[in-house]
């Protein structure tokens, strides 16, 4: 280990990493999409992997969702291990019909002899300033398909963990990539990457008594922001990164609620519908004694995703969070 | 260079030269389907292959009838005849090699049986004790697709998966008219193009999506004549007559097999039955057009002409009808056996380890099977 090499690293960087070393360490790992190999992809996260690893492990598809993540399936069934990337969350909805009718079910129908090691990186989410069809949080359909994995990393280090692990899993997984995160920084060595918590585990980032923001992939560094300038209102403000939406970790978010009696679920995605309704209800129904406010959601609004001059009013900022602080019935404790 | 010596030195020219990626010509299905049976080119035909289809199709045949029955005595949730079909079915199957890979679609059990799996098995899905009653690496069979041309990528990519690893194997995905219609079969067919994967596509054209007939569905010459526009090669063949139909796919796996990538078959047959016991097709169609196909049945045909060529006698038939009413008393008797059924399976297949999630609601689902349990022993039954 060299100490040259611990500096920072951007979340597309550590993505671009995990691809290669899971593609060192494994020959049954192919990745496959729209632009993936001679460019690099779209967001640059599979730069290099062509010509590291050949054309054949690392594949320019034509150019149709379904039939790319229909052909991972095949591939899958013959024994590979598929990285599928859909090039944005909006393009990704052509393979939907293959994720429902077979990525989350192949398994299952087959009584376990037909797993599908497979992972479907999706880039999602706002504030890149894209235009129409760039920017949906399209984790709440994925959510609601048994069968799935949905994990979301919001840091450098769990970018790098957690898509590692997401190859390796035996089952599919939707890896949702913060496309505002791609450009983010962290201290990281990637000779020797920090093991992270496993999928499927919750993190506490910030320890606080006052009150628990749940949150996950974009919305994680917004929350620590939040929870800075909560301390000026006289909060201490606890924050959970969920990392994976399912597996969902009832275990650590209702611990940390316990802790502070109130909580705020805070994401890009719709609130009618969306994660933070399925949160609030498991909080209320594991930790209702140790409520003192209602579980409150930050949310972006029940709207077609805004055009870019548009957003900023769109997405959950800390305002928002800390207007949704303030109305936990603090009064009532007094 | 000065602007006005660019502007001198600028020519206008044709633009870069243009020519077909692909040669169309080749790639062309012939005017009229196909055709063997009756024909001077059965002779060419190994006698054995013959007596072997025949023998295939009546027990086809006798399994359709017997998988209907079975509808009628609620053994079966519902059943999709391929009856009218068994050459194409049976011919699927036979022009596989062992490790070669079948993707059937929902009206393929036969296909599936003929492939090697056990007929309960195959019919578990539509018995509705489980969704694919058969181990599809056991017998390279994929589970039966009700989503129509959703198989067809998975054939794709587990041939090119095959291929990458150096196995010479082919996949044969099966689909049908009204399946030609979806986005799938256009994904699927484009990609094995590009990659030349060992796939074959056996396109059924049964003349009906349910209700639909093939004029509203499209406005192609025929269903082969896609290929060419995937610039893979497109075959029409007569699909009531097996031995057509064996040539063409065998001809197509060979072709495969040996590098020459994907092919697609448009079979002509007829769907003789209803789309399901479930279905009325007068409502659709007349009784003059069945009866018409009806004269033009696959077993039939290769009947008249084994018979005629002196390779079939009296005994043969009765030897292959024994055979296939065999199998249909094994198949009665062992569906007329209530399926063990396990409600905890719900929960093991859906990921490799159960969610907590998942655990909990197993616990609750065992809690009330529990309870049912307490309540029938004390006598009161089920609440």
């Amino acid at each position: 280990m060299t100490t040259a090499a611990v500096r920072p690293a951007t979340m597309a960087q550590a993505l671009t990493r995990a691809l290669r070393d899971a593609m060192t360490a494994d020959p049954a790992v192919h990745v496959l999409g729209e632009d993936v190999g001679t460019l690099g992809g779209v967001f640059r996260v599979t730069d290099g992997l062509a010509k590291e690893f050949g054309e054949e492990r690392c594949t320019d598809t034509p150019l149709a969702e379904a039939g790319i993540l229909g052909a991972a399936v095949g591939m899958a069934m013959y024994g590979l291990r598929p990285v599928v990337e859909m090039q944005f969350d909006a393009f990704a909805y052509p393979a939907f019909e293959q994720v429902v009718s077979h990525v989350t079910k192949m398994r299952n129908r087959t009584r376990g002899a037909l797993p599908l090691p497979l992972t479907i990186r999706v880039p999602y989410g706002g504030g890149i300033g894209g235009v129409e069809h760039h920017s949906d949080s399209s984790e709440a359909y994925y959510m609601a398909t048994p069968g799935l994995h949905v994990v979301t990393p919001a840091t450098v280090a769990d970018a790098y963990g957690l898509l590692r692990e997401s190859i390796a899993s035996d089952d599919p997984v939707v890896f949702l990539e913060p496309k505002r995160l791609y450009w983010s920084k962290e201290v990281w060595n990637p000779e020797q990457p920090a093991p992270v918590e496993p999928t499927g585990r919750a993190v506490v980032r910030r320890s606080g008594r006052s009150a628990t923001l749940i949150t996950y992939g974009p919305s994680l560094a917004v929350c620590m922001e939040a929870a800075e300038a909560a301390r000026a209102e006289g909060w201490d403000l606890e924050v959970v990164d969920l990392r994976s939406l399912v597996p969902f970790d009832d275990e650590t978010v209702c611990a940390s609620v316990r802790r502070t009696g109130r909580a705020v679920v805070v994401h890009e995605s719709g609130s009618f519908g969306g994660p933070g309704g399925e949160i609030a209800a498991r909080v209320t129904e594991r930790c209702f004694h140790h409520l003192e406010a209602p579980v409150l959601r930050v949310a972006g609004f029940d709207i077609p995703y805004p055009p870019p001059m548009l957003e900023r009013h769109h997405l959950p900022g800390v305002d928002r969070i800390l207007d949704a602080v303030g109305r936990l019935q603090w009064e009532v404790e007094s | 260079m000065t602007v006005m010596e660019q502007r001198g030195a600028y020519r206008p020219a044709p633009p870069p030269a243009w020519q077909p990626r692909t040669e169309p010509a080749p790639l062309l299905p012939d005017a009229e389907p196909y055709r063997v049976l009756g024909t001077e080119a059965a002779e060419r035909v190994d006698p054995a292959l013959l007596r072997t289809l025949y023998a295939r199709l009546v027990r086809g045949r006798r399994y359709n009838t017997q998988a209907t029955a079975l509808t009628k005595q609620g053994r079966l949730a519902v059943y999709p005849s391929s009856t009218g079909q068994e050459a194409c079915e049976i011919a699927a199957a036979l022009a596989l090699q062992e490790r070669d890979w079948l993707f059937p679609s929902y009206r393929d059990t036969l296909a599936v049986v003929t492939r090697g799996v056990d007929p309960v098995e195959a019919l578990t899905l539509l018995r509705g004790d489980w969704h694919t009653g058969y181990d599809p690496g056991a017998h390279r069979v994929a589970p039966l697709s009700t989503p129509l041309a959703t198989q067809l990528p998975h054939a794709v990519g587990l041939a090119h998966a095959a291929r990458l690893k150096g196995d010479d194997v082919v996949a044969l995905a099966m689909v049908g008219d009204g399946g030609t219609s979806e986005g799938d079969f256009h994904e699927a067919l484009n990609f094995a193009a590009v990659w030349r994967a060992p796939v074959v596509f056996l396109v059924q054209n049964n003349g009906f999506a349910i209700s639909v007939p093939l004029a509203k569905q499209t406005a192609a010459p025929s269903l082969a004549h896609k290929a060419v526009g995937y610039g893979m090669p497109g075959r029409l063949v007569d699909g009531n007559d097996a031995a057509a139909v064996h040539e063409v796919l065998s001809d197509a796996v060979r072709h495969a097999r040996a590098g020459g990538g994907p092919t697609l078959v448009e079979a002509v047959t007829y769907r003789v039955d209803a789309h399901t016991n479930a279905d009325d097709a007068t409502r659709y169609r007349g009784e003059t057009e069945v009866a018409a196909w009806r004269r033009h049945d696959p077993v039939d045909l290769l009947e008249r002409e084994l018979t005629g060529r002196g390779l079939l006698d009296g005994d043969g038939v009765r030897a292959a009808r024994e055979d296939a009413e065999a199998m249909a008393a094994d198949l009665r008797a062992r569906m007329n056996e209530d399926p063990e059924l396990d409600p905890t399976d719900l929960f093991a297949h859906v990921y490799a380890e159960p969610t907590p999630q998942l655990r909990e609601q197993r616990d609750l689902l065992l809690a009330e099977l529990a309870a049912e349990a307490e309540a029938e022993a004390s006598g009161g039954g089920p609440r």
